[in-house]
This record gives structure tokens, C-alpha cells and sequence, in this order.
């Protein structure tokens, strides 16, 4: 089991989760991402790592409400337990000078971009953060991008805060603008990454993207993880998560991670049905064969 | 009456009252099994296992060779002739405890060894008669010692303080682990998964192998003293490296196994209802995907559909029999040679085809067709024939010009093979791997290019079976006894 260090809502449906996992939160680099397991019926899912602290042997993951084990690990609190979190798992964000770097991350996904902006920052680049969200309550980590960027924009899809639009607004605006890119790297939802290539593909701007497919155990067994990445398969957990912007064929992502929706849809049902049946059976930790976990 | 034992030939022995020849008369005792018309119907065991009476029927067929050639054609070199002649005398639990002497997980292998390939295949019987029931025998002695052992009387050898990291808990790296904390050296098991037990937990279905037997027999190696850790994937989690000069570990053992899937290559490889035999297999056995929504990882609904599974393996009639028993209306097994050369387990095809399975051999699909919407609508094949035979020594297909045609599918579950999974070699400096990415390996004391790194299994070998990969486990473990004790490299 993973103990809860601190749970907290950052916006709504938004949790902030530290999680101590010494051995995960020594090796961690950014661009790096978890699968984890709520309990013994539960399924597998990958998220991405926010940051992590060696020294305490804790890493965060920012989690966003949306299926039913999303919603399970919502309402977990401090103290509470995690059944399974494995990782680090893909490969590190490539770091290195580059010069100009926009880093955009719409909703949740801008807590996935926020450490490598960092890294990208320490490494000596100048950063300009595009921040995106559907409304002024859904901008999460305005502070900590600001503090890894020179620039830092936030926009909302319906104006409730900042400049009302699209992350790709800003981004195409900078280019009108003649601002010098070296590099964009955009974390956020498929739509989102898919209209961010569309912008850059023109101006040739090196994009990279950080890909979220359907995935279950992220060494590389399975394949159920497959992208097509100019016109081949490439494996998102292990050549990936992140991929060059221009030769992802995003409707084929689309496509894919909409095979599960109705089986989805059932198990929300079931989850709203009866939503404290079913933390029991997280919080009872039941059914651990393995109480050695590669947390410690 | 057969001649004393001078010759390498049947013996007669004070345990069994019948003479080589009266054996010789007893017929193979049938393994009791679920009716195919009902275990479609459900995913638990196939085979019910023998009944006392009938192990002691089947263990007095034994020729009770001087020379037994079924222990020199298994790979763990099982000690057949003896664990038999104990259940003549009703010793069970004698002779499973003769088992383990070569082979900590006969219960396993009682169900998924080639049997035919190794002890029953090489059989004296086997000229004349069927050959004894060797497979079907270790289950039941293994079962029987399952129930009536107390784990409790499980000795634990004396510690000789140095410590083995054994990376994977699949067949190589359970059997080097049982092997090895018998000699008393501290064995730690490092598990990617969220259960040990590797193929064995997210390969093999329910129905031929249950998780319970998996779960027993790990406990029987926790009870010897083996640690579990899992949640760990080394050179991720943490590397080589950092076992030997962090974590004080003495020796590792690389067991880590076939690594990627392998896919086609055809277009429309990316349709929904397409799958890889390995996430088609992982989804119903390591995630119960077939108990959804009482679990909670979903599977395409087959009731009613149809259902094609490429290849003509175990792990290919595995995903159809699967498939078969989510309710899948035609299941289809598509093979590219005839059945000849299928490397399934004979006992699998035989029971495939009473479930109702289409095997179509000689059978190569070469394109997967869309609905339009993204889903699988058809596969389109050619029809093959066999020519000369290619570098395996099988005979090669080649196309037959103008046959394509088209079966209407849902799902097609490609189970081809798989490739090396690269992330222990990439993160492991020094660790030699040939050019398709496994690692090399001595196959005698199955060393690494580093030293005190053994390796076994797939990841040296590529895909094979079971029973190999823990012959692989059984030498690494003898030869990382003899570093640990020599300290000789």
C-alpha cells in the first residue's frame, strides 16, 4: 500500500495528491508517468507525475474527476492508502537548450507540462507558459508556472478570467507576431494537442506532445497502447509518452481511446449508484497478496 | 516375466504387483474433464484431475525403466520413475516431495508442459502403447499436496548471508528462486505487475491454469523464505546497478521474459477490436476484464460476435478458447501453416476443436477492414500452401495467387510472438544482447556479460514454453550457487 501524504482539491474535481513512493520519487525525471491500482477489482490507469521530493520520498499527481476510478481516487484523503503505483514509468521529457520554448497545458494537463517547463527553465531556455482552462476555476498551477516562466498567458474558453479563447489563440498570435520558437511542447487533452500541431505544422516549429492512450501495465507487454507515429506503431508507454506533434495521427488516438465509452459509461452508472458501496471496498484494502510493495 | 534389470528397459519392482507386460496391457486412465457443451459456458478448470484410484491405476502403467529416458527429456530432469513408484505405494505426498526436489512448481507444470515434447513423448510405452500419463500424475500429486500439506512443516535451509535479486516472477525466475533459498542464500523477487507470477498470472487463462494454483504455490515459496516484491520495474524503478551497489544484492537473475507483441504489419492494425494476444490475455486474466463490472477493466461485448485469433500457438488458442467463453458466436483460429506444424499443445487443439473452435489453417490474413467508424468489419486472407521447409525446419507457406477472400469479424486477436523487450538491457551498461535485442547468455550456466548477472527464459531465448524457461531457472540457479560459494567468475 501507498500512504496518502496529503490529498487536496486545487480546483473543482481537481485533487493534488502527495504520495509517498520513495524508490518512484528518487528516480523520477519529468515527462515521467505512475499506473496505479485503487484496489482489488480496480483497473489500471496511468497519470502523470506533477513533481516529487527525493529527500521525503513522496511524488504528486494532479487527478481530474472524469471515469469512475478517477472519481474512487478523488475521494481518497490524507492518510488514506493507494493499493498499487508503479513507475517511473516512459521515457524523461527531452531537456536541452533550445532557446525559446512555449509550453502550453490546457486543463489538467498543465500540471503534466509544469515539471518539464521547469526542467526546460533550469536548462537555460527562455519559457513563454500558455495556460489554458474552461473557466476561471479550472486554471490550475497559475503560480508555478509563473515562477518556471518568463512569460506566462492564461486564457479561458468562456472569458470567466484572463483572455477569453483557446490556448492556440496565443500560440498563433505569438507567430504572427514574428516571436523567434525554437520548440513547443503541449500537454492536454487530444483536441487541444491536435489544433496546437495544426498551428505550428505551417510555421515548422519542432511540437512535441505528451500522447494519453488506453494502457495497462506500461513496460511494453501488452501493446494496447499503440500510436501511430508516421504511419507506424510506436508503444506510448515505452517510446513515449511524449512524440513529435507532426507525425502523431491523432484521429487514429481519437478513435482508439473511444473503444471503451460504453463499458465507461456503465461503470460510472454503477459508481453513481451507489458511490460509498464502492469506497469500501478501496478503503478495505482487501485482497493484497503482496505486501511488499516497490514503493519502500 | 521380463528379464532382471540389466538392459535399460522395464523393470518389475516390489511396489507393483503387475508384471512390464500386464502394464503394458493397462490402458492411458482418462483425465475427467468438463463437457465441452458446458465449459464454454464458464472460465474455471477443464481438466477435474485424477482421483487417488485412478493416479495409483495410471502410476501402475509405469515400465519403471533402469534407464529413464522421461527424466533425460525434462528439462528440470524430473525424477519420473521414483515419484511414480511412490504413488504405487501411496505415498503422495512422498512423491510430490520427489518432485520438488527438480521442480518447485509442479503443479504448473502438472497443467502446462508440453508433455509430449519432454517426458511422455520420449516414453518407452509410447512405441507401442500410449504413453504414461506423466503430465496428468504431477498434477495430481502436486493438487494432493496442496490440500494436505501444512506449510507450516516447510524447512528452510540454514542462510549463507549472501542475497540474490531475482527480476521477474515468471517460470525462469520462480524456479531460480525456489532453487536457490534451498540452498540458504536470501532470494528477493522483483514483479513489474501488481501479482507475481508473471505468464503464468496474466498469460494463461483460467481454465487451464487457476490463479489459486499460482497464489499456492507462491505461498509454498514465501513459506521457504523467498521475498515478493512487486510494483518494481527494474530499470525503471530501479536499475542493475542499484541492486548490486545499493540494495547489497550479490547476484541477479534476469528473467524477465518475451517482451513486446509482435503485430502484422497489415493495414487497419490500429481498428478497434484489434488486440494483441498479450493485452487480449492481460485484460481477462490479470484484470478479470470476463467479470466486468464486478472488476472493473472493460472488454469489447463478444456475445454474438465473431472472433478471430492469428496464429496457431498455446497463446493463440488460449485468446480464441477466451474468446469462446465471453460468448464470441464463430471463433476462429487463422494459421498460416496446416496443423502439423502448430506448436500448440496437442491436449489444447484437441480440446479447441471440441469447443467449437473453426481452426483454419493454411490461412494468412493480409488486411483488417473497417466499418467506417473505426471498428473492425472483416479481415481479408489469402489461402496458403507449404514449400520448402525455411530456417525452423518447418515447411515454408507460401501465398496461392488469386485466393484471397473475406471472413466478417468484430475481434481479431493477433498472436504471432512477441519481440525483446529492451528496458533491462538498455539500462544496464555492459549487458551484451544479440541483434534481435535478447540477452546473451551462456546456456549452460546461463552468465551474462556481466558479472554476477545470470539470465533465463525468453528474454534469452525468445518465446518458448514454460518448462524450458524454468530449465533456464534451474542452471542459473546451480551456477549462481557456485559464484556465490566460489566467488569465481
Amino acid at each position: 500500500m501507498f500512504k496518502i501524504a496529503n490529498a487536496e482539491f486545487i480546483a473543482p474535481g481537481i485533487k493534488r495528491f502527495v504520495i509517498e513512493a520513495p524508490r518512484i520519487a528518487r528516480k523520477h525525471k519529468p515527462g515521467q508517468f505512475v499506473i496505479l491500482r485503487l484496489y482489488e477489482q480496480g483497473e489500471r490507469i496511468p497519470l502523470t507525475i506533477e513533481r516529487c521530493d527525493p529527500e521525503r520520498g513522496t511524488i504528486n499527481i494532479v487527478v481530474q474527476s472524469v471515469g469512475k476510478t478517477t472519481h474512487l481516487l478523488n475521494a481518497l484523503t490524507t492518510g488514506e492508502s493507494i493499493l498499487d503505483v508503479v513507475g517511473p514509468l516512459g521515457k524523461p521529457s527531452e531537456i536541452g537548450m533550445f532557446g525559446t520554448v512555449v509550453v502550453m497545458g490546457g486543463g489538467v494537463g498543465t500540471a503534466m507540462a509544469y515539471p518539464t517547463a521547469a526542467a526546460l527553465k533550469r536548462a537555460g531556455n527562455r519559457v513563454i507558459s500558455i495556460v489554458g482552462a474552461r473557466n476561471k476555476e479550472l486554471v490550475i498551477l497559475e503560480t508555478e508556472m509563473g515562477e518556471v516562466s518568463d512569460v506566462l498567458m492564461v486564457t479561458t474558453d468562456d472569458g470567466s478570467y484572463a483572455d477569453k479563447g483557446f490556448v492556440t489563440d496565443k500560440l498563433r498570435q505569438l507567430i504572427e507576431n514574428g516571436t523567434r520558437i525554437d520548440l513547443v511542447l503541449a500537454v492536454g487533452p487530444i483536441p487541444m494537442m491536435k489544433a496546437v500541431a495544426e498551428v505550428t505544422r505551417p510555421a515548422n516549429i519542432r511540437t512535441i506532445v505528451s500522447l494519453n492512450p488506453i494502457m495497462i501495465d506500461g513496460t511494453g507487454m501488452c501493446g494496447g497502447c499503440r500510436v501511430l507515429i508516421d504511419g507506424k506503431s510506436e508503444f506510448a508507454c515505452v517510446d513515449g509518452p511524449e512524440f513529435e506533434a507532426h507525425r502523431v495521427n491523432f484521429d487514429v488516438l481519437i478513435q482508439r481511446n473511444s473503444m471503451y465509452r460504453e463499458p465507461e459509461r456503465k461503470s460510472m452508472e454503477g459508481f453513481r449508484q451507489d458511490p460509498e458501496a464502492q469506497l469500501e471496498l478501496v478503503r478495505a484494502g482487501e485482497g493484497d497478496p503482496c505486501p511488499i510493495k516497490g514503493g519502500r | 516375466m521380463a528379464a532382471p534389470p540389466k538392459t535399460a528397459g522395464p523393470q518389475k519392482t516390489s511396489a507393483n504387483p503387475l508384471s512390464p507386460r500386464e502394464r503394458m496391457k493397462v490402458p492411458r486412465q482418462h483425465m475427467p474433464e468438463q463437457p465441452a457443451e458446458l465449459r464454454v459456458l464458464n472460465f474455471t478448470e477443464v481438466n477435474l484431475g485424477y482421483s487417488p484410484e485412478l493416479a495409483r491405476q495410471e502410476a501402475l502403467r509405469c515400465l519403471q525403466c533402469a534407464k529413464p529416458t522421461c527424466t533425460n527429456h525434462c528439462p528440470v530432469g524430473v525424477k519420473v520413475r521414483e515419484f511414480v513408484e511412490l504413488i504405487v505405494l501411496g505415498d503422495f505426498l512422498g512423491a510430490a516431495a520427489k518432485i520438488r526436489e527438480d521442480n518447485v512448481l509442479p503443479a504448473v507444470t502438472g497443467r502446462v508442459c508440453p508433455q509430449e515434447d519432454h517426458c511422455e513423448g520420449s516414453c518407452l510405452m509410447h512405441k507401442k502403447v500410449e504413453s504414461l500419463g506423466i503430465g496428468y500424475l504431477e498434477r495430481f500429486v502436486a493438487d494432493y499436496e496442496q490440500q494436505h500439506l501444512d506449510m507450516g512443516s516447510v524447512r528452510k535451509a540454514p542462510p549463507t548471508g549472501k542475497k540474490v535479486a531475482i527480476v521477474g516472477s515468471g517460470p525462469s525466475g520462480l524456479t531460480a528462486a525456489g532453487d536457490l533459498v534451498q540452498k540458504g542464500h536470501g532470494v528477493r523477487v522483483f514483479e513489474a505487475l501488481h501479482e507475481v507470477g508473471g505468464v503464468l498470472i496474466y498469460g494463461i487463462p483460467e481454465f487451464r491454469l487457476p490463479k489459486k494454483i499460482i497464489r499456492e504455490q507462491v505461498a509454498y515459496m514465501r513459506a521457504m523464505g523467498v521475498e515478493f516484491e512487486t510494483d518494481v520495474v527494474v530499470g525503471r524503478t530501479v536499475t542493475i546497478d542499484e541492486l548490486f551497489e545499493e540494495e547489497g544484492f550479490d547476484a541477479v537473475f534476469i528473467g524477465t521474459g518475451a517482451g513486446l507483441p509482435v503485430f502484422m504489419n497489415i493495414p487497419g492494425e490500429h481498428l478497434n477490436g484489434v488486440y494483441s494476444a498479450n493485452e487480449f490475455l492481460t485484460r481477462i486474466n490479470l484484470m478479470h476484464a470476463y467479470e466486468f463490472p464486478r472488476y472493473d477493466e472493460p472488454m469489447v461485448d463478444f456475445r454474438n460476435q465473431d472472433v478471430a485469433v492469428i496464429g496457431g500457438g498455446n497463446t493463440a488458442l488460449d485468446a480464441i478458447r477466451s474468446a469462446r467463453r465471453l460468448g464470441a458466436r464463430k471463433a476462429y483460429i487463422l494459421y498460416r501453416r496446416s496443423e502439423a506444424e502448430m506448436p500448440a499443445r496437442i491436449e489444447e487443439v484437441k480440446h479447441a476443436k471440441q469447443e467449437g473452435i473453426d481452426v483454419q489453417v493454411l490461412t494468412n490474413p493480409i488486411e483488417f477492414l473497417s466499418d467506417g467508424k473505426g471498428w473492425l468489419n472483416s479481415v481479408r486472407c489469402m489461402r496458403m500452401k507449404l514449400g520448402e521447409p525455411d530456417a525452423s525446419g518447418r515447411r515454408r507457406p507460401l501465398p496461392i495467387a488469386g485466393s484471397e477472400f473475406e471472413i466478417p469479424l468484430s475481434v481479431a486477436v493477433i498472436a504471432i510472438g512477441t519481440s525483446a523487450n529492451p528496458i533491462v538491457q538498455s539500462t544496464t551498461p555492459g549487458l551484451k544482447t544479440n541483434k534481435w535485442g535478447y540477452i546473451d547468455a551462456d546456456l549452460n550456466t546461463q552468465r551474462t556479460s556481466r558479472k554476477g548477472v545470470f539470465a533465463g527464459g525468453d528474454i534469452v531465448t525468445g518465446s518458448a514454453t514454460v518448462i524450458l524457461a524454468m530449465g533456464a531457472g534451474r542452471r542459473a540457479a546451480k551456477s549462481i550457487d557456485e559464484y556465490l560459494t566460489t566467488g569465481e567468475w
